[in-house]
């Protein structure tokens, strides 16, 4: 059982849908929808919310900033 | 004929450059003239004709004229000499004043102008540095001092102006607040930069700076008139020429002759209007003395507008004329037999 | 014990990593997951984390980055192609104080500002230098640059780059290995090569660059050199996800990431 709990926030109309975020993240929490923003980008989200462990990975390694990560000690 | 194909310029370009056989061609890529290097790398000239390819990089064509068109754009204060040697290209050490063009007209890119200063001694070689600041900063723009290889190596007398202490930061910030100095808690940050891609605001930014120069051009034209006032036949010269233009003015007047001299101290802003002005008041001619093969004489011909006679007169490769021939030389061109 | 939601988690004191408050609410214009978005945002957070934002001067050059001064909020001047060091150069000798970087792209740094890249090392000027290798010229359309990689394909070298000819005549020229080379300078305090194709990459670049800044303040002379071997997708024509490995695989042989030199030190390997 996981001593932490994550969650990330996406600012999903600056999301450019690069894809970088999911191989960053080391709990396959990340896919990107398949819905697009209004830029026509297939935005990231959290597809396994309770994967997160709020490492931040997926925020340090976003190119554009779009990510908050929040964690919270169980 | 030639072969007919569908091209860009830029690929006609690099074609027509394989095939009048040149020998090599250095590239940079810069948009938008990339393919004249990408087509011939994909051409393959070398194979085609021996021609070489090189995909380097020149640290640039203009030098100076670069940067001095990037402070233009945005619109930074300096002040820059020029001591001129002969040309072109590397030409001879002796002195010329065949940089009046590339300094009064732009050796850059893009519609800018510096202010030109052309100091006809060592006393205006100091004096103009402060001058030049003064109106660099006034009006955020570069200016030249536009010396010659005389007026650089020769020793005279000069009065230095006081030393002055430097600005400190709090003074520099209440004077210039355009100045980077660090970006202030809870104000815009400040950026210097002569790009702005939008093309409304390129365009108003380009009428600013035209505007900017029309002010320039209304408050700040020099110049120094001697022996005038009576003259039929003035000479035009600045710098170096100005000083034994003066000659010629004496031997001129010892002679019966009613001539002058006309030094604009300011090449940009030319004193067109003084031109103007001395033809109203009779005068008939102007000669264009100058270390070069004839380039001010296009702004004194561009002032007469056709209503004087104005030719040039100047030796050039590092030869300074002599009074004698200047004065001789406006007999035959200007005055006549 | 209580199933905890996402409300519970995405709480105000539960945030551990935004973006920099230093920088502007502007997009990145650059491409999807292009490398000068995350080098930008590891620079704001140091100079945030460092406190100098109010006398910091940036200076961005011409390439992909020329805008950078549109995404960083200090004070910013953009420089000729390839200046940006000689620029950088001026303002720390008339402003000692002042925090400077230079922000350039490989074409601009070790092609057509070969002589202020090189010139500013050798004279130790106390800034830090950022230097983005993609291996290509991004901007202009993916054109041959120094360092691009031999048999790499560009708009310039469309079968690939070819340092001669088979008969040994030659063509295209060798990798540069730039930052080797300004390694070997005595006015390089300190010089290394980091990537930000990972977390972890991310993680010591941040460390390299604020050690690049700190330097700089504590310090009077010496370059703080930071190389960011990073991608170009786009013009490499792959997804951001594939150019990341692509650069692991080929670009990281050629230019190995760390430490080239430490307090004017050369790292023996």
């Amino acid at each position: 059982m996981a001593k932490f709990r994550g969650a990330i926030v996406v600012d999903i109309e600056r999301c450019k849908g690069c894809g970088v975020c999911i191989t960053a993240c080391p709990c396959k929490v990340i896919e990107l929808a398949k819905e697009v923003n209004g830029k026509g980008y297939n935005y990231a989200f959290m597809a396994n919310p309770e994967a997160c462990i709020g490492c931040a990975s997926c925020g340090i390694t976003c190119p554009d900033g779009v990510i908050k990560v929040y964690k919270k000690a169980l | 004929m030639g072969e007919l194909k569908l091209m860009k310029g830029n690929e006609a370009l690099a074609e027509a450059a394989i095939r009048c056989g040149a020998d090599a061609y250095f590239g940079y890529p810069i948009t938008p003239q990339s393919e004249v290097i990408e087509y011939l790398s994909e051409q393959n000239p070398y194979e085609r004709t021996g021609m070489v390819v090189l995909q380097s990089s020149s640290p640039g064509v203009c030098l100076k004229q670069e940067g001095l068109a990037y402070i233009a754009g945005a619109e930074v204060p300096c002040v820059f000499a020029d001591v001129v040697r002969g040309g072109p290209g590397l030409g001879t050490i002796q002195p010329s004043q065949a940089d009046y063009f590339q300094n009064t007209k732009g050796g850059g890119n893009g519609d800018y102008r510096n202010i030109v200063l052309a100091p006809a001694s060592v006393q205006e070689m100091a004096d103009f540095v402060p001058l030049g600041f003064e109106l660099a900063f006034k009006y955020r723009m570069a200016v030249c001092i536009l010396s010659d290889g005389a007026i650089g190596q020769m020793m005279e007398k000069v009065v230095l102006p006081e030393q002055k202490a430097r600005l400190t930061e709090e003074e520099i910030k209440a004077k210039y607040p355009w100045a980077l100095t660090g970006r202030k808690r809870g104000t815009q940050h400040r950026v210097i930069t002569s790009l702005d891609l939008d093309s409304a605001r390129m365009e108003e930014h380009n009428r600013h700076l035209q505007r900017k120069y029309d002010e320039v051009t209304k408050n700040e034209v020099r110049y120094e008139m001697i022996d005038c006032d009576d003259a039929e036949y003035v000479f035009v010269a600045y710098g170096s020429s100005a000083r034994i233009a003066q000659k010629s003015v004496q031997l001129g007047r010892a002679a019966g002759l009613k001539v002058g001299l006309l030094r604009p101290i300011t090449l940009w802003p030319y004193p067109t209007q003084a031109i103007r002005n001395l033809i109203d008041k009779g005068v008939k001619g102007f000669l264009s003395v100058e270390l070069s093969c004839g380039q001010m004489i296009e702004d004194v011909l561009l002032a007469c507008n056709g209503r004087a006679k104005a030719e040039h007169f100047g030796r050039v490769g590092g030869i300074i004329h002599t009074p004698e021939e200047v004065l001789e030389a406006m007999k035959k061109q200007i005055i006549g037999e | 014990m209580a199933e905890i939601t996402l409300q519970d988690i995405i709480q105000p004191e539960n945030l551990v990593y935004e973006k920099s408050k230093l920088l502007t609410e502007k997009p990145f214009h650059y491409c999807p997951g292009c490398g000068h978005g995350t080098v930008h945002r590891i620079i704001a957070e140091v100079l945030e984390e460092l406190g100098v934002d109010d006398r910091t001067i940036g200076v961005s050059p011409v390439g992909c980055a020329v805008m950078a001064y549109d995404y960083f909020d200090v004070d910013f001047v953009e420089a000729a192609h390839g200046r940006a060091p000689a620029c950088a150069t001026g303002i720390k000798r008339v402003w000692p104080d002042k925090v400077v970087f230079s922000y350039q792209g490989d074409g601009d740094l070790a092609a057509i500002g070969t002589c202020e890249t090189i010139h500013t090392c050798n004279r130790g000027e106390n800034i830090t230098m950022i230097f983005v290798n993609n291996g290509i010229y991004g901007m202009t359309g993916g054109q041959m640059a120094p360092t691009t990689l031999v048999g790499m394909k560009t708009a310039t070298t469309p079968y690939g780059r070819m340092p001669q000819w088979p008969d040994g005549t030659p063509n295209n020229g060798f990798p540069l290995q730039i930052t080797q080379l300004l390694a070997q300078l005595p006015g390089t305090r300190y010089v290394t090569r980091q990537a930000v194709f990972s977390a972890a990459a991310v993680r010591n670049c941040k460390k390299a660059i604020k050690k690049a800044f700190q330097n700089q303040i504590e310090n009077k002379n010496g370059v703080n050199f930071v190389e960011i071997v990073s991608n170009c997708n786009s013009n490499w024509k792959m997804s951001a996800v594939d150019a990341n490995k692509w650069l692991q695989d080929n670009m990281l042989p050629v230019y190995p990431l760390g430490d080239l030199k430490d307090n004017f030190e050369l790292i023996k390997k």
